[in-house]
């Protein structure tokens, strides 16, 4: 193909335009999550399909989160060990992966797992529906699809996100433990006294908001993606990388505002 | 059996009262970007007619069908569904109104990860206070009207294109709604299979009474159902007698550049002096 033929099949769009794109997608991604919180209040309450929704999301990822979780807390142990015993300050590091896995790691990591996961799966599944004329005749049938459809994904993923963090963290403490023990030779009971007792109220607070905010983003953005495609199978694929794409750039980047907020609310430690 | 046709002044739109008809478009305008796809376009469809329209591929045959399903909204204009203006409601109140109608999509448009039962019953089982036993009694009804009581626990994917489309009517018709809209429901089926449908139509028509638009690329279909009409003792479509085929409730309407430039029945249409509709309907 010559090259002015490839060029000629890229469509330039003026800035003005970009921008006035941009915001109207802005405006009905909002649009859409609003309504799916909205619609909590509205019956009917499709709990059958969130059960549905929350074993797909909740059970189907356990493996990967699990997985993950203990690896990073593994090899968090791991690389710490040679810069805390320089120092012979060893036994901190129950503290260090406790803390690090709580406050940060178990909540990021898992978003980014469920993001890569579910975010496309929501992305495509709907995609799909949507290229299939499936949404329009569920509108034709009366049946309101951000009421069937997304909420039922959004409030799914939000609770058991939340979960899933929980386990992630266990796991990651564990893997730390493993390591702890089987390589670095410490005592099991005193790498687990010491990541528990370091704990305190805002490590639990911020390590458990984060999940709820990230699931929500995941979930929605996923939706949205999903509700917005256009084009075919084609229009599917892309919906489904930017669903990945935009939720896990959202995820790290509202990590550190969520941190940061929480810092201001609760006080640094 | 038929019922009479509609005098052809009595199919111009009626601004007193579009209640009195199934549908009514008044000056509706469409466009999809810079590209106008309906320019003003009017027209009625009397309850319990069927009007087939037609067009060249993009001439808004079924924008008009998403129009009055309330899936787009106009850019001018007013659409009466049932007497209510769907152009100027709100999505939450659409829900309620499309209770009233039924839609077949292009190519079925069925659940995929839903079995035929559940499709069938979709609209039932949304309404949370039908019984398990009525719902399967009448989706058990809508597929023995389509003859498909057998895929009742097969999977969309499994069916051929023919069985999708009768599933769709089984799906569209469940409810008994007031109007029908059919979007190509014989598009790139084989003769046969485009027969069957084409008689479920017609006896949706003849049986029901119900109101329908009919979007077809198929000239041959609309003519058949303006010239048979569905026997009961037979459960098959016969020929009408010479001389009675404007006796059924059946008409036309044809699309060109945006605008309406015919709505008539069949024999207005076969006796047309215009040059393009003359070249369409060769």
């Amino acid at each position: 193909m010559a090259a002015g033929d490839l060029l000629s099949n890229i469509e330039l769009v003026s800035p003005s335009e970009f921008a006035k794109q941009k915001i109207k997608s802005i405006q009905e991604y909002s649009l859409l999550a609003a309504r799916s919180i909205g619609n909590l209040f509205k019956r009917p309450l499709y709990v059958a399909d969130m059960i549905q929704q929350a074993d797909m999301i909740g059970v189907g990822s356990l493996p990967i989160v699990l997985l993950t979780g203990f690896f990073t807390g593994a090899v968090l142990a791991l690389n710490t060990a040679a810069s805390l015993g320089r120092f012979g300050a060893l036994s901190l590091i129950g503290q260090l992966v406790s803390i690090s896995m709580v406050r940060e790691l178990g909540p990021v990591l898992t978003g980014l797992m469920v993001a890569g996961r579910n975010a496309s799966g929501m992305a495509s599944e709907l995609g799909s529906m949507i290229v299939t004329e499936q949404i329009d005749a569920m509108r034709a049938l009366g049946t309101d699809p951000t009421k069937k459809l997304v909420t039922p994904r959004v409030i799914s993923t939000v609770i058991m996100l939340f979960f899933l963090v929980i386990l992630a963290d266990f796991f990651g403490l564990l893997g730390g433990a493993v390591v702890s023990v089987a390589l670095l030779g410490l005592d099991w009971h005193e790498y687990w006294s010491s990541a528990w007792q370091t704990l305190v109220f805002q490590d639990m607070f911020t390590g458990l908001t984060k999940p709820v905010i990230f699931g929500f983003l995941i979930s929605t953005i996923g939706c949205y993606y999903g509700m917005s495609a256009r084009g075919g199978t084609q229009g599917v694929g892309k919906a489904t990388t930017e669903a990945v794409v935009t939720s896990s750039i959202l995820i790290i980047a509202t990590d550190f505002f969520v941190t940061r907020f929480l810092f201001v609310l609760l006080g640094a430690r | 059996m038929a019922t009479p046709t509609l005098p052809l002044e009595h199919r111009q739109v009626n601004d007193q009262d579009p209640a009195q008809d199934a549908i009514v478009f008044q000056e509706v305008v469409m466009a999809f970007d810079e590209k106008v796809v309906l320019n003003g376009i009017s027209f009625r469809l009397a309850r319990g007619e069927t009007k087939a329209i037609f067009g060249v591929a993009g001439s808004g045959k079924s924008t008009i069908l998403k129009l009055t399903l309330g899936l787009l909204k106009p850019d001018n204009g007013h659409i009466y569904v049932l007497g209510e203006d769907v152009a100027q409601m709100e999505e939450e109140e659409l829900f309620e109104l499309r209770g009233s109608l039924g839609m077949v999509f292009q190519e079925g448009a069925l659940f995929d990860s839903l079995t035929v039962r559940e499709n069938v019953a979709f609209r039932l089982m949304e309404k949370h206070e039908i019984s398990d036993d009525e719902i399967e009694q009448r989706v058990r009804e809508a597929l023995s009207f389509v003859e498909l009581e057998n895929t009742i626990d097969m999977y969309p994917s499994e069916l051929s294109g023919g069985m999708r489309r009768r599933v769709a009517i089984a799906r569209a018709i469940i409810t008994h709604p007031e109007i029908l809209l059919y979007d190509s429901p014989t598009g790139g089926l084989d003769p046969v299979t485009s027969t069957t449908i084409i008689e479920l139509i017609v006896k949706q028509r003849d049986v029901y009474k119900t109101s329908s638009l009919l979007v077809t690329h198929r000239l041959q279909d609309a003519f058949m159902m303006a010239t048979h009409q569905f026997d009961r003792k037979s459960n098959h479509m016969q020929p009408l007698p010479r001389g009675t085929l404007t006796e059924v409730p059946m008409t036309f309407l044809i699309l060109r550049d945006g605008k309406v430039i015919f709505d008539g029945n069949a024999h207005e249409l076969a006796h047309t002096d215009d040059e393009y509709i003359r070249e369409f309907i060769s």
